[in-house]
């Protein structure tokens, strides 16, 4: 005889489900027969995203059950029945089609209903609750006599039952009674904005509106009369106005029931009758009832761990939480209406892009107590990090929610993160419990959700999830790594002593001789840019062309809104009146703006890809040539005015600059290279902070080198003094030479330098002493640069198949439609979303 | 329902790089990898909010097929359109087919 007690779990939603699942995960699963009561037709599925049933999901892909997990666990399921007496003293279920089960233990979790409002004509026909699949299927039916809907709630749910009569092509209103939107989880400003933002997607919001009666409409079926003496006529009325706990199968067997409503539980989650257990939104802990997920799954678990004989306690849960509404990003953490006494509040609004932040923390300033975010809620995880483990806030707690600027970086790195910190709140998984799996050897992200479930709920936690992991694998010593990416073990150094030893010509042949797969952005460009510094051919030669940047496939600079600016080249920022005349025609007739840049010449924003040619086409008919700023090459030689007009000038600085700007366009190196040249020493072209720096002086030229401004500005190198302009030529040549073929990708030369072992001086032995006898290669190399050089967007004109590919759409003479400025001090700018959408709506 | 649309010539696709095609007002960017495959998903770049994922660079993760974003590099799966970096963003991924020397793109179909 089987020695297995039995035990009834009453109800098969989403907390029901996730009791059983997490009993069957047990050691405990062989020691009951389990048997629950489902009185739905289907199991358990996906209430909080119901939704998405009208956005095409179809009822299978929303349930939460494994195929063939009831079979497998040996679970009967009794679905489309009711548990109907629970005979607590013969300890027996009694179902609606007579099914009598004896259980030893019991576990509710019948969850709850729909709360609809005791309002006169609250019944009529197509008045629905919004609650279950049945419910979405009547209200199917009913929005096809109806053209106008009305949600009564404007919380959570009730948002998501607009979101489905929109689906569903219907006029849409919410109805709330109270003065803002999720009045539980926001704040008047984060709601004020999330109306806003519902509202631009069509669906009027009714703030403040008692409903006092349902009667007859003159044009819909239904009119609503509100307290104030305001109607609504609509033909569909949804009541998600918040749920009741499902206690009266509890109470018919006389067990304990709060004021408020749910059946009482103690924190192992029991009721009053030590067989019955109670989960979920049925139940009531500390006079509180929980309409989330989340807690419910942690009661779940609790009641496990009892079974078990184990100590566990629920106490009590999280409410905050993280959704997209209808695309609107929301989140809400802890309380966040600043009740405590004391609490201090910090608020970010910014109206341009919709964002809405507002922070409330303790009377000292150092413990996050709550946080409301919308339209922008990246910073959820790591807010939650903050609340949830009450690590002390940053000396500005503002900069949580202020937009990132430069490098102040005030991230919560996941070191510092304790063990016990819940990482996943959804299957309450600690970074604990992450740092074990990756301990035992799991080392990507999809294993890590597969082993530990973490990030598989709502996803929130994904990001933080990754740099958890990142930041493990780096302290286990994983990778230290200075392959330049999956496809090549290389060094970029390596890669280019490759291509020059083996004089290989294509990223083709490179990858078929030392690398595998197919390549990636990262390999692509940097081998992109060695074969180009080191053969210096056509960049959009049939074989390189796959492997520019956008910037250099299309030979101009991408920018924020996917148009281009487009930089001609002014040797030493030199420029004719006719030249001048020229760009202001050519930006004029294309609608540009145009701005002097540090590198003294003029940049034109906002072609289209189809314009690009047609404007060379009249740069270069003007003499111009490309400039090269998408590139990452030789940029500009920027100058002073020099001895030839100043008082003070000691030698010509812009003859100087534009002779090594000719000398040098076009070379492509690891990264930007700029230079310039000042007549003498009171430094007018701040040659000091370029990669390159001459300053004329009595005896000749001083050269500098390794300098940069940028974010981490250099002061460059002092490298030789007095020299004739040819010997500075030749170090030149050397020094980038030398650069190109040891830097790594996308490093300056100022972190080169650094990184040198020896330094300047042994940047001397080499470029001066001539240490390694290369420099005669280093010339010569550079020499063949030189004398190769093609200005690319001639070529590109020249050639109609290249052209060709300057359009938009291949099939098609439009142009991208969301392509929209607006004036701004007399010129062009990027329309900014809000703009747009609000241009293209005028348009339509 | 499964309606494949003509968009262009073979001679038209871009070895190794992506083009963009409109079809019945959606922007599909079009992608011919080193291997004679192709794929297409939406040209609207999630993270930037403009339409440019054509421009960006190809070539795989760990085997996969993949379209770098030209403006903020972040990664789309050519097969499936969701982000490497961020499983809960994608964009749409469409049917592609090359029948004799035409190119054909399928709204509703799915990639091989």
């Amino acid at each position: 005889m089987s020695n297995k007690q039995t035990l009834v779990v009453i109800g098969n939603g989403m907390v029901g489900q996730n009791f059983l699942v997490s009993l069957m995960a047990s050691d405990i699963k062989d020691n009951y027969d389990v048997i629950t009561f489902c009185e739905e037709s289907i199991p358990a599925y996906d209430r909080v995203h119901l939704s998405e049933y009208f956005a095409g999901k179809s009822a299978a892909e929303l349930s939460l059950v494994e195929e063939g997990f009831f079979e497998k666990n040996g679970i009967t399921i009794h679905l489309g029945d009711k548990a109907t007496v629970i005979d607590r003293a013969n300890k027996t279920v009694t179902s609606e089609k007579g099914k009598v089960i004896a259980y030893d233990k019991l576990v509710l979790a019948t969850g709850s209903n729909a709360f609809v409002p005791p309002i006169p004509g609250n019944d009529r026909e197509n008045c629905i609750a919004y609650r279950t699949i049945d419910d979405l299927d009547d209200m199917k039916e009913a929005a096809k006599t109806s053209k106008v809907g009305a949600v009564v709630g404007g919380g959570l749910l009730g948002l998501e039952a607009a979101k489905a009569l929109q689906d569903l092509d219907l006029v849409t209103h919410v109805v709330q009674f109270g003065p803002r939107l999720m009045s539980a989880q926001l704040d008047d400003g984060g709601a004020g904005l999330l109306k806003q933002k519902i509202e631009e997607l069509g669906v009027s919001v009714l703030i403040d509106k008692n409903t006092i009666k349902i009667v007859d409409g003159d044009v819909c079926k239904h009119k609503m009369v509100f307290s104030d003496g305001t109607e609504l006529e609509t033909d569909l009325i949804l009541y998600s106005a918040g749920i009741r706990p499902r206690d009266d199968l509890a109470t018919l067997s006389g067990l304990k029931i709060a004021n408020r409503g749910g059946v009482i539980i103690d924190d192992h989650c029991l009721t009053s009758d030590e067989n019955i257990y109670a989960i979920g939104e049925c139940a009531s802990w500390n006079d509180q009832t929980f309409g989330l997920v989340a807690p419910g799954y942690a009661m779940a678990r609790t009641v496990v761990n009892q079974l078990a004989g184990g100590d566990a306690f629920f106490t009590g849960a999280d409410m905050s939480t993280k959704l997209k509404l209808n695309g609107v990003d929301v989140a809400s953490i802890g309380d966040p209406h600043a009740s405590a006494p004391g609490s201090l509040v910090y608020t970010y609004q910014n109206g341009v892009e919709g964002i809405y932040k507002r922070l409330v923390v303790s009377k000292n300033n150092k413990v996050l107590l709550g946080a409301v975010l919308v339209g922008d809620a990246s910073g959820y995880p790591i807010l939650s990090q903050y609340f949830l483990n009450a690590i002390d806030l940053p000396s500005n707690p503002d900069s949580l929610i202020l937009p990132a600027r430069s490098d102040a970086s005030v991230g919560l790195g996941p070191d510092a993160l304790p063990a016990s910190a819940q990482i996943c709140s959804c299957f309450d998984v600690t970074k604990g419990a992450i740092c074990s799996s990756i301990e035992g050897g799991c080392t990507t992200l999809g294993g890590l959700k597969a082993d530990t479930k973490a990030g598989t709920g709502c996803g929130g936690c994904v990001p933080l999830l990754k740099s958890v992991l990142d930041c493990e694998l780096e302290k286990a010593g994983f990778e230290v790594n200075t392959d330049i990416c999956e496809h090549f073990a290389f060094t970029r150094q390596d890669l280019y002593n490759l291509v020059m030893v083996e004089e290989i010509k294509t990223f083709h042949e490179l990858l078929t001789k030392h690398g595998s797969g197919s390549g990636c952005e990262i390999c692509k460009q940097t081998v992109g840019n060695i074969l180009a510094s080191y053969w210096n051919e056509y960049v959009l030669k049939e074989d390189h062309l796959g492997l520019q940047d956008t910037n250099d496939t299309f030979l101009a600079n991408m920018q924020k809104d996917g148009t281009y600016s487009v930089v001609p080249r002014m040797t030493g920022g030199e420029v004719t009146p006719e030249g001048l005349i020229a760009i202001g025609q050519i930006a004029k007739k294309y609608g540009l703006y145009t701005k002097v840049t540090g590198g003294q010449r003029v940049d034109m924003f906002g072609a289209r890809v189809d314009q690009l040619p047609l404007i060379w086409q009249e740069l270069i008919d003007a003499g111009f040539e490309s400039g090269h700023a998408y590139g990452k090459s030789l940029r500009t030689v920027k100058s002073c005015v020099g001895s030839t007009w100043c008082r003070f000038g000691v030698d010509d600085s812009v003859a100087l600059a534009v002779e090594l700007e000719n000398r040098y366009k076009g070379l492509r190196s690891p990264h930007k290279i700029k230079f310039a040249v000042s007549g003498c020493t009171r430094e007018c072209a701040e040659a000091q902070s370029k990669d390159i720096g001459i300053i004329a002086v009595e005896g000749g030229w001083n050269l500098y080198v390794c300098g940069n401004g940028g974010m981490k500005p250099r002061h460059g190198d002092l490298f030789a003094t007095n020299l004739d302009k040819e010997t500075l030529i030749k170090y030149i040549d050397r020094v980038l030479t030398f650069y190109v073929q040891t830097a790594d990708r996308m490093q300056r030369t100022s972190v080169w330098m650094e990184n040198m072992e020896g330094g300047l001086d042994y940047l001397k032995s080499v470029v001066i002493d001539d240490k390694l006898a290369i420099c005669e290669k280093l010339e010569e190399q550079m020499q063949r640069v030189v004398d190769t050089y093609q200005c690319e967007w001639k070529t590109t004109i020249a050639d109609e198949s290249k052209v060709k590919r300057f359009r938009h759409f291949v099939n098609s003479d439009k142009h991208d439609e969301n392509i929209i400025f607006v004036e701004e001090r007399g010129q062009v700018r990027p329309a900014n979303i809000e703009e747009r959408e609000l241009l293209k709506a005028e348009i339509a | 329902m499964s309606k494949w649309i003509d968009v262009c010539s073979v001679d038209d696709l871009q070895k190794n790089s992506g083009i963009c095609a409109l079809v019945e007002g959606e922007q599909v960017a079009i992608f011919y990898m080193a291997d004679n495959s192709i794929y297409a998903i939406n040209n609207y770049d999630p993270f930037g909010k403009v339409h440019v994922l054509s421009r960006g660079m190809i070539g795989d993760i760990k085997g996969e097929p993949m379209v770098s974003s030209p403006l903020y590099k972040q990664h789309f799966n050519l097969k499936t359109g969701v982000c490497f970096e961020d499983e809960t963003v994608s964009v749409a991924s469409y049917g592609i087919r090359i029948e004799g020397d035409r190119v054909e793109v399928n709204l509703n179909g799915v990639a091989k």
